[in-house]
């Protein structure tokens, strides 16, 4: 495996956020993470990523502490997509994606040719090569999500963490960039930790699925497992209906809905 | 002297045409071929421009000097020539209005290239160099040296000592108070730090002598370069280049560091690291600059935008353009402020003049790109 969180305590100062999170996740893996607003999904991923400290517990990148590692190496081995966000100043989009390329860089150089190909590379498997001289600033939520996803496949990492990945999308590039996230994962043997608002983006695109809930994992599995109608009217609190697609012609087709009343 | 300028105001005409052009669907109109040649001057441009400013100011005066005599000077200087200038055209240009140009360049280039490192590292485009209070801690360094009288040497050195003394409060301070995001705590407290030395300026004036020291504070903090001599360019040499090369080298690196701390170190940067570089190279020009010119505002806030404006905001471009773009604008103001009135003008109060009505109309044109 090549992500692992052992007893994994995390929180600000002295509160606690989340305790007691024990997981790990394999190459080719997708895990996504479920659970209300402010459960502490975000402050989880702050923590694996080393921008806040562990309260107690440890997180494993490719065996070692990432305790031990210069972010250089961490930076090598994991990658992190942000909700898309605005930049202070007008880059091009080029130029965006190549900042994945600053763990590759000596700090008294710049981009060399490779680097270059290699964001040119991530911006043709994202589909938006035609965007590479456009002004990130002037990109719809979408198309920032999507120069966000090929900065962190820039980043040549072993683990990409996505905060929401989707959330910026319309329905049906929601559903594009889900399979886009299960083709890669398949493809460069990526472990992915994400997290979504919603169950059917679990059902889509993970191979596992976990729930959080009064700051411990409660549940961790299959999504058809985890995902079930009591577990989701317990962790959301409404009642819920989860519905299969026709056998004969879309037998892994799962979908869940709100149910009225 | 105005081939740079003609340079970007075809890029823009150039690029209007463009559009036009592009609208009537022309493949390879007037407008673009146009376009294209401004964008291969671009760099040839950056080049030549400097070197012609420079060249111009040397024969700009009160004592006439013909560009011939310059190259005269010049080619005996470097043994190419036997032929002599007078002697005055040779103390004129080699003591006096050499070491002011080079000056001028040396200061304008330094702080061009603080402001834009410094609007990438604290993400906001209207930070300027003196943000963590370099130039406050400076001038009450120059103060204090004036009130002492031991010299002009000693009031540049405790200038820049206290321009680096001032900024390591600041860096100390945020370090101590810092929660979360560093670069807030660092604005927050240099603004204190600043604040708290504008004070003990303002206590110096009230106790220096109104008829002598009082108005060589005041006229030192309007910021000049009318006394500039061969020594001044010693001491402001070496800040600038180890500061300048500093901030250059490390470059390319601002560029994660502008999306936020968190983020550039998610992508592998050295936050810590090259924070620490890019603090320190921007004091030692700042406050080197203080020490020499005085306070001259303004030219680190507006040349990263021109800068921008030409060649975009990657900061592989931005701040090698910047330092070319800073040098030959201080250099203009302060031909400007030698050559406009009988009266030599302060530069510091050019450089607002000049400065702030400028940035209005920068803030006009690119308001969009900031949103």
């Amino acid at each position: 495996m090549i992500l692992e969180l052992r007893d994994l305590a995390c929180g600000y100062g002295r509160r606690t956020v989340l305790s007691h999170v024990d997981l790990a996740i394999s190459p080719g893996e997708n895990l996504c993470l479920l659970g209300p607003n402010g459960v502490g999904k975000t402050t989880l991923f702050r923590t694996i990523l080393g921008a806040i400290e562990p309260m107690a517990g440890e997180v494993l990148v490719d065996g070692r502490s990432i305790l031990g590692q210069s972010r250089r190496e961490r930076a090598r081995l994991m990658a992190y997509v942000p909700q898309a966000h605005t930049a202070p100043f007008p880059f091009r989009v080029l130029d965006v994606v190549l900042t994945g390329r600053t763990a590759h860089i000596p700090l008294t150089s710049t981009p060399s040719h490779h680097d270059e190909e290699v964001a040119r590379s991530a911006l043709e498997r994202m589909d938006i090569a035609k965007l590479a001289d456009r002004p990130y600033t002037e990109l719809s939520g979408g198309e920032r999500q999507l120069v966000l996803i090929a900065r962190a496949l820039a980043q040549e990492p072993r683990v990409l963490i996505m905060d929401e990945p989707s959330s910026h999308l319309d329905f049906g590039n929601q559903s594009r960039l889900l399979g886009l996230i299960k083709a890669l994962v398949h493809e460069r043997d990526l472990a992915v930790l994400m997290s979504s608002h919603f169950p059917n983006h679990a059902f889509a695109c993970a191979t596992t699925a976990g729930l959080i809930k009064d700051g411990r994992l409660v549940s961790l599995g299959a999504p058809g497992d985890v995902l079930t109608e009591a577990s989701l009217e317990e962790i959301y609190g409404i009642p819920v209906r989860i519905l299969r697609g026709d056998p004969a012609t879309d037998p892994h087709l799962k979908v869940c809905a709100a149910r009225s009343g | 002297m105005t081939d740079g300028l003609a340079d970007t105001v075809e890029t823009n005409v150039t690029e209007t045409v463009g559009a036009a052009d592009a609208g009537e669907a022309q493949p390879v109109g007037l407008g673009t071929r146009l376009k294209d040649l401004a964008a291969r001057m671009r760099l040839p441009g950056l080049i030549i421009l400097p070197i012609v400013v420079f060249l111009l100011s040397l024969t700009l005066g009160r004592y006439q000097v013909s560009l011939g005599e310059l190259f005269v000077l010049f080619g005996s200087k470097l043994g190419l020539t036997d032929a002599t200038v007078s002697e005055s055209v040779s103390t004129v240009i080699l003591n006096v209005r050499l070491p002011r140009i080079i000056a001028a360049m040396l200061i304008g280039a330094g702080l061009a290239i603080s402001g834009g490192a410094y609007q990438g590292m604290f993400r906001n485009p209207l930070v300027s160099p003196d943000i963590l209070g370099a130039s406050a801690g400076a001038g009450f360094g120059a103060a204090l040296g004036i009130m002492l009288s031991k010299g002009i040497l000693l009031t540049q050195l405790l200038a820049m000592g206290f321009g680096l003394i001032a900024v390591l409060v600041t860096y100390t301070l945020a370090g101590r108070l810092r929660r979360g995001d560093p670069t807030l705590f660092l604005v927050l407290t240099g603004i204190l730090v600043g604040t708290v030395f504008t004070s003990l300026i303002s206590i110096l004036k009230v106790l220096a002598d109104p008829y002598d020291k009082l108005p060589a504070i005041t006229f030192w903090l309007m910021g000049s370069l009318a006394a500039v001599n061969r020594q001044d360019i010693l001491l402001l040499m070496g800040p600038m280049v180890v500061g300048g090369a500093a901030l250059l080298a490390v470059r390319w690196h601002l560029n994660p560091l502008s999306f936020g701390e968190e983020e550039a170190q998610a992508m592998g940067s050295e936050t810590g690291k090259l924070r620490v570089i890019v603090i320190g190279g921007c004091t030692l020009m700042t406050a080197s600059a203080v020490s020499v010119a005085g306070i001259v505002g303004w030219v680190g806030l507006i040349i990263p935008h021109l800068a921008r404006g030409l060649v975009g905001p990657d900061y592989g471009r931005l701040l090698p353009v910047s330092a070319v773009i800073g040098a030959v604008y201080l250099l203009l103001v302060d031909d400007l402020a030698r050559l406009a009135g009988p009266l030599e003008l302060p530069l510091g109060i050019l450089t607002a003049l000049i400065g702030a009505p400028f940035f209005i109309f920068l803030l006009a044109r690119t308001r969009r790109a900031w949103a």
